[in-house]
């Protein structure tokens, strides 16, 4: 897998089936709110979700993801910027004209409303009539897999069955969209695994455009087609999970998804040239193709290598020639039932670092000195 | 009894005195005392009987009363007759008196309850210090004393024409029971999950229409206590109908306060205990539809 800053997120997106599904077209154009914080909680944010995409906002809390999905539902009025569906500004509309389908944390079924009565619910304000009503209810119960359970209340159902007549309830009217705000949250962890594959087959049988909020990047990475990463209000980096993984720009991005061994450069002169950095008393070489686009020339900058991509020598004539290697010390190791990970102490000063274990390097001890090293087309050069 | 295993708490661990699958009755009560805190010590048992005997004997007194001669009140009564309840109903005044109560009555209680929802439903929505200040501006009445509030209608009404009228009677009773609904459908919407209503709207419904199809089947246990709380309030308010009444028009509690004073007129029993066994089957009636609803 190359690793290289060419692979755009566009690019992907007009590779796969993505752009050619039916569903609505989400533009976010110069799109901030301010709360009258000292800092907006979204800042001018511009973002285009294609027709049937499953898009995912990432990021800490307070980061402007759940903001930016109350923009998009209309519960929050923007402060500046205007938001398009298929090219028609919503800017203004409230909610109940916006045509989205939502599913919240806690569910939020009508408590007094049958699973029937909720799931009609939309239709009933739509006036549809009753017969067509009693149809489309009987199929979207099919299609979550809850049939038989109509005249149950809500308070009757186990959590992840109460999510399931939310997600019919959002989709039963034909949404423009679904925007799900972290509705996985609530449910342990087998379940959370089983309602994430659902949300995925029924996104692949609808083809309308999913945005979902997350706190969770393996979540985000399982079932996104791009994820948007926020960070303090601003959009960090957008991309399909690949490329946020293998290719991040900055070191946020890095961080946030996955581990990842850190190596602080103070000059990056080198690296955008596309020669080598200095770190510690060390020359690390640097291919241009696995610099961000975002490293300014001379600035400071981190040079990051996944731990998965770290090998370790035992001796210093075992590295290849080319690779780039530091010294390290063994601190721990750790099982973590199909692989084994070693915590590393790098270089001189410090830093900590991690290696996913291959087999062969299986005879490691606490405390033994060793190299650590690893392909240069493997790292990154990212902006700080 | 049998105690399952899953009910590993320290209540179901410990033995239960009581002869398993025998007497489920006292096998319940014994678990249901150690959940407690502490035991209820039997003078402490005594003394809540004392105060409820306090609290109602003066209003059971009545009842007995009521049925005795049509020439003095006594206690006991001598002999039991229905000629006090014979004379309510052939008086035209006090008949009058009491269509007035029930009239005033229901249009303060529909006031009332209109303002006093929307004051409710309007300050959960606003929440922070406002609302605080707002809230406790609307209570004002429940903790003002009659009198005051009885005097400041009185001269302000004078001047706008309305003692003595339907109208005077209706806005000044609905003035005072607003709090009553306020507190009662505060007290309702207090676990009301607002996302039920963002979940309305993306489903498609107005503001107007999820007011009615998810709000108020939701708090109308609340609305509905708050209005027989408005009602109770107007019925038997006399500060101020005292200062309001008219020879033309009269509320059962003025009539009441007239036949004691003025006439000393047994017949006032019959009408108190009339009062009383209405608004005790109101409010429980109330209590017994709250539990009902609540099993579901």
């Amino acid at each position: 897998m190359p690793t290289t800053h060419a692979t755009t997120p566009a690019a992907k997106a007009a590779a796969g089936a993505v752009s050619t599904r039916s569903g609505t077209q989400i533009r976010l154009t110069d799109v901030s709110k301010d709360f009258g914080l000292p800092e907006p909680a979204v800042d001018n944010i511009s973002l285009t979700i294609e027709p049937g995409e499953f898009m995912t906002l990432l990021g800490p809390s307070g980061s402007g993801k759940t903001t930016t999905l109350n923009l998009i539902a209309g519960f929050e009025t923007l402060t500046t910027g205007s938001i398009l569906f298929n090219g028609g500004d919503v800017s203004s509309l409230p909610p109940h004209k916006r045509n989205l389908g939502m599913l919240f944390q806690n569910y939020a079924l009508f408590p007094h409303l049958t699973v029937a009565q909720n799931v009609a619910y939309p239709l009933r304000e739509r006036k549809l009539p009753k017969a067509e009503i009693a149809e489309k209810v009987g199929q979207v119960l099919e299609l979550v897999q809850l049939t038989g359970r109509d005249s149950h209340y809500p308070s009757q159902l186990s959590g992840g069955q109460q999510q399931r007549v939310a997600l019919a309830r959002a989709i039963v009217f034909d949404p423009n969209a679904l925007l799900l705000d972290e509705p996985l949250g609530a449910l342990d962890r087998n379940l959370r695994g089983t309602l994430q594959q659902e949300i995925q087959r029924i996104h692949r049988e609808l083809g309308s455009t999913f945005v979902f909020v997350t706190h969770d990047q393996e979540e985000a990475m399982h079932l996104s087609d791009r994820i948007a990463l926020f960070n303090k209000g601003r959009l960090e980096q957008v991309g399909t999970p690949e490329a946020l993984y293998a290719a991040p720009e900055t070191l946020f991005t890095a961080r946030f998804l996955g581990d990842s061994n850190v190596f602080d450069i103070a000059d990056s002169g080198g690296a955008t040239s596309g020669s080598a950095v200095a770190w510690e008393d060390r020359t690390l070489s640097v291919e241009a193709g696995t610099v961000s686009p975002r490293v300014a020339a001379g600035a400071s900058a981190a040079l990051v290598v996944r731990p998965e991509d770290v090998r370790i020598a035992t001796t210093p004539d075992a590295v290849p020639a080319g690779a780039n290697h530091v010294s390290a010390t063994v601190r721990q190791l750790d099982y973590l039932g199909s692989y084994r990970t070693a915590v590393l102490a790098l270089g001189g000063g410090g830093t900590v670092g991690r290696a996913r274990l291959a087999p062969q390097e299986d005879d490691l001890r606490v405390g033994q000195a060793v190299t650590a090293w690893w392909h240069v087309g493997r790292q990154c050069v990212v902006a700080v | 009894m049998t105690l399952h295993p899953t009910q590993s708490s320290p209540v179901g661990e410990r033995p239960v005195t009581a002869p398993p699958s025998k007497s489920p009755p006292v096998t319940r009560r014994i678990r249901r005392r150690v959940r407690g805190v502490d035991p209820i010590p039997w003078w402490l048992k005594l003394f809540v009987a004392l105060v409820a005997v306090y609290l109602i004997l003066p209003t059971v007194f009545v009842i007995p009363m009521s049925f005795g001669s049509t020439r003095s009140f006594a206690f006991p009564p001598k002999n039991l007759t229905f000629d006090l309840y014979r004379n309510f109903f052939s008086d035209e005044r006090w008949l009058t008196s009491l269509q007035n109560s029930v009239v005033v009555g229901l249009l303060a209680a529909l006031i009332a309850t209109v303002v006093g929802t929307a004051a409710a439903v309007g300050l959960h929505h606003l929440r922070g210090k406002p609302a605080q200040i707002i809230r406790a501006l609307l209570m004002v009445p429940l903790v003002a004393p009659a009198i005051v509030i009885a005097v400041a209608v009185y001269i302000s009404f004078l001047k706008w024409h309305l003692v003595g009228t339907l109208q005077g009677y209706v806005l000044a009773h609905a003035a005072i029971a607003v709090p009553f609904v306020l507190v009662a459908v505060t007290s309702s919407l207090s676990n009301f999950d607002s996302n039920l209503l963002r979940a309305s709207a993306s489903l498609g419904a107005s503001p107007s229409r999820t007011f009615r199809r998810v709000t108020m089947p939701l708090i109308g246990k609340g609305i509905l206590s708050g209005a027989v709380f408005a009602f109770v309030t107007s019925f038997d308010e006399v500060v101020i109908a005292l200062f309001l009444r008219d020879p033309t028009f009269q509320t059962m509690p003025v009539q009441m306060y007239n036949s004691v004073t003025y006439e000393i007129d047994p017949t006032m029993a019959a009408a108190s205990s009339l009062v009383v066994v209405v608004v005790t089957v109101v409010c429980l009636g109330l209590q017994l539809l709250g539990s009902r609803t609540k099993k579901r």
